[in-house]
């Protein structure tokens, strides 16, 4: 299933995440949030193990409570497709400080690969764009990655949405924490917010 | 949804006593799909200053925006109508795993006086539907006891994160009729 020049997905992450100074990053269900692990734990990722279509959501609600805080949701296709109404969500409200980057391999590869909407018919780009995200991407290059990890810090330009091509390879499991409450208070914590 | 229109004089202030308890916990984002029983509440939040209203396409995007809310340091309610918490069923299962305080007001459909017989199977598996996802009912069948249920609700939500529901009975806020 591999195509030529389609981007390697740890490379893509590590990409979005290299000078994330004060980056809140939501990682969706699935490989998505293993990349972030692997590209570095830190105290401000949010990983997911379950909710798909959440991802978004989540990523919405954290951005309107933290204005001034770069928001990034780092999904899969899949996951993403489960939630496309929340992307008519986020265009209603125009977050300034949230961005969206699909990492895209047209197939659900922890359930065994199958191919995915994105393969064939779906355009989330235009999906995105037709609700009112204004920028959206179709990236396939690293440069086109690192120009948008470099916007991702721009809280005034929002909301913008990527769609990056990747490769369907496996890679090596990365697992991050699964205790969703140490997860969260975690990134409450580095926000300086107390425990109840 | 149906609009159902209240004259001025004889609209219900169990809304505003709605309002004003959200106001005092300080809950700052209100996601809801509208339902004609929370109408003159989505008015008061849509024209909050420290308030937001938030429409979303289905309600389970509620349930993951309040996660994300509460890790952003902020407290949220969703509103939605009885037939929209069956749509929330697998998200809601956030709600112990990343325990943040989850509070839903639910108008309900599908009992008392009910005219549309498609409403019945989700209205009648509403109460249940939370139990079995771990969140607890209060349900406030007339509007003299509306402040008191939204005051344990809140409390219990925001103060000691137990995850709770009020129904807000069809006895409450009028079986809708359809007139032509």
């Amino acid at each position: 299933m591999s195509k030529a020049n389609l981007l390697d997905r740890r490379q893509v992450v590590s990409t979005l995440l290299a000078n994330r100074k004060d980056v809140v990053a939501i990682g969706g269900l699935g490989a998505s949030t293993n990349d972030m692990c692997a590209a570095g734990d830190h105290a401000r990722n949010f990983y997911l193990w379950g909710g798909m279509g959440g991802a978004a959501m989540i990523g919405l609600g954290l951005a309107l409570a933290q204005p001034k805080l770069p928001v990034l949701v780092i999904t899969g296709d899949g996951e993403m497709l489960m939630g496309l109404g929340s992307l008519a969500t986020i265009g209603l409200q125009q977050p300034s400080n949230l961005s969206i980057a699909v990492l895209d391999n047209e197939a659900y590869g922890e359930t065994g690969g199958q191919t995915s909407h994105t393969s064939a018919a779906a355009d989330l780009v235009g999906v995105a764009r037709a609700c009112g995200i204004a920028d959206a991407r179709a990236i396939s290059t690293m440069a086109e990655v690192e120009a948008f990890a470099r916007a991702v810090h721009d809280v005034a330009a929002g909301p913008r949405f990527a769609n990056v091509k990747i490769d369907s390879a496996s890679v090596e499991r990365i697992l991050p924490s699964r205790d969703g409450t140490y997860i969260v208070n975690r990134i409450r914590g580095d926000l300086g917010f107390q425990p109840i | 949804m149906h609009a159902r229109t209240d004259a001025a004089d004889t609209a219900p202030n169990w809304p505003d006593d709605i309002f004003a308890t959200l106001e005092r916990f300080d809950v700052r984002q209100v996601p809801y799909v509208p339902d004609a029983g929370h109408s003159k509440l989505i008015q008061r939040v849509l024209a909050s200053s420290t308030m937001r209203g938030i429409p979303l396409t289905t309600e389970e995007e509620g349930v993951a925006l309040l996660a994300g809310a509460w890790t952003g340091g902020q407290r949220g309610v969703l509103l939605m109508q009885s037939s929209g918490v069956g749509n929330c069923i697998n998200m809601l299962s956030l709600i112990p795993i990343l325990r943040f305080p989850f509070l839903t007001l639910v108008t309900m459909r599908g009992e008392w006086g009910e005219f549309n017989p498609w409403q019945v199977p989700m209205g009648s598996t509403t109460q249940g539907v939370f139990e079995l996802s771990g969140v607890r009912v209060l349900r406030a069948s007339n509007a003299a006891e509306v402040p008191a249920v939204l005051e344990a609700a809140a409390a219990q939500a925001y103060n000691a994160l137990t995850p709770t529901a009020v129904l807000l009975s069809q006895r409450l806020i009028g079986a809708k009729v359809f007139t032509k």
